[in-house]
């Protein structure tokens, strides 16, 4: 399955619409997306606008890939789960969100080796021709990095 | 160091913020922590650790603000945490601040989706707290957040 996932708070109607129309014309039928608080509503592909964390556990677990906003949650999740991400940051200058920190998030994450970027809906549609040829990138470890969690530990532990 | 584990609280409002804050665990393996978020749906997270719940608030909706703010004050009175931690946003914010009142010292960790500025709530917060943290190297600054590793 295709998992699309645009996080809960904002519509991206953008997103939504050109996987949906994908889906229409190459007769794909195994795409679910949570779409939250997208108005427009997809023809072709099954959708709900928000899931409970089992079922979005359930769901991102037995994805074969992952198509999200450019949110950290879902990063991590499916870069946790070894699941390859097709991501495309939401614009503050089309609407999509108070400020454009999911650019930055794609531009810096996306150095590391860590995402595929779909910087538009042009690009979007381009990458879906080739979706199923997407890789997962390197696992994350469950945990923040040490240095992270030893700096808090040793906070902790200071009386 | 007395016999007593460290009562932590680590807070965060849902989503990013919250995947975040979960893979922070190892660094409360020898603290009494309660986990505070958003969404009751996310207890099954944190299994056998204390879970509490405060309500969620973006500064667009001023009376959402003041629940999340008594929320906070109510979490306090009810856990005196020695430290509190928290990965943002607003419930966080509320809580880091009036942690102070409670004599608990406090850790702001920026959101690593904060790539290039640091959050709104993050540079409000960061001169009020204990450890004020950026996970971007290139963020951290004299006066400001620095930079001790990151989620990833």
């Amino acid at each position: 399955m295709i998992f699309v996932t645009v996080g809960s708070d904002l519509p991206f109607d953008r997103l939504v619409r050109v996987v949906d129309e994908w889906a229409a014309d190459n007769k794909r039928t195994d795409v679910f997306a949570q779409i939250g608080k997208t108005a427009w509503k997809p023809s072709t592909i099954d959708f709900k606008p928000f899931l409970e964390p089992a079922e979005f556990s359930q769901r991102l677990e037995s994805a074969t890939v992952v198509i999200s906003h450019a949110g950290m949650g879902n990063i991590l999740s499916a870069l946790r789960h070894e699941k390859p991400i097709l991501v495309m940051p939401r614009r503050a200058s089309l609407r999509e969100h108070r400020n454009e920190h999911q650019l930055a998030t794609v531009e810096h994450l996306s150095k590391k080796g860590w995402l595929n970027v779909a910087l538009d809906e042009h690009e979007l549609r381009a990458t879906l021709d080739r979706i199923d040829d997407l890789k997962p990138k390197e696992k994350i470890s469950a945990f923040a990095s040490p240095e992270l969690t030893n700096a808090l530990r040793d906070f902790i532990a200071q009386r | 160091m007395s016999a007593r584990k460290p009562k932590v609280i680590a807070v965060s409002s849902g989503g990013g913020h919250w995947v975040q804050l979960l893979r922070l665990r190892p660094a409360f393996v020898d603290s009494d922590v309660t986990f505070v978020t958003v969404n009751p749906g996310n207890r099954r997270d944190v299994g056998d650790a204390k879970f509490r719940l405060i309500p969620d608030s973006n500064r667009w909706n001023k009376l959402a603000l003041v629940r999340s703010m008594l929320g906070a004050f109510w979490i306090l009175l009810m856990v005196r945490p020695d430290v509190v931690i928290t990965t943002g946003a607003a419930p966080g914010y509320f809580m880091v601040r009036l942690a102070k009142v409670f004599g608990a010292r406090t850790v702001w960790l920026d959101s690593v989706a904060n790539a290039e500025t640091l959050s709104m709530s993050g540079e409000k917060a960061g001169r009020h707290v204990d450890l004020w943290l950026t996970q971007w190297s290139h963020l951290a600054k004299e006066n400001g957040p620095v930079y001790r590793g990151s989620v990833l």
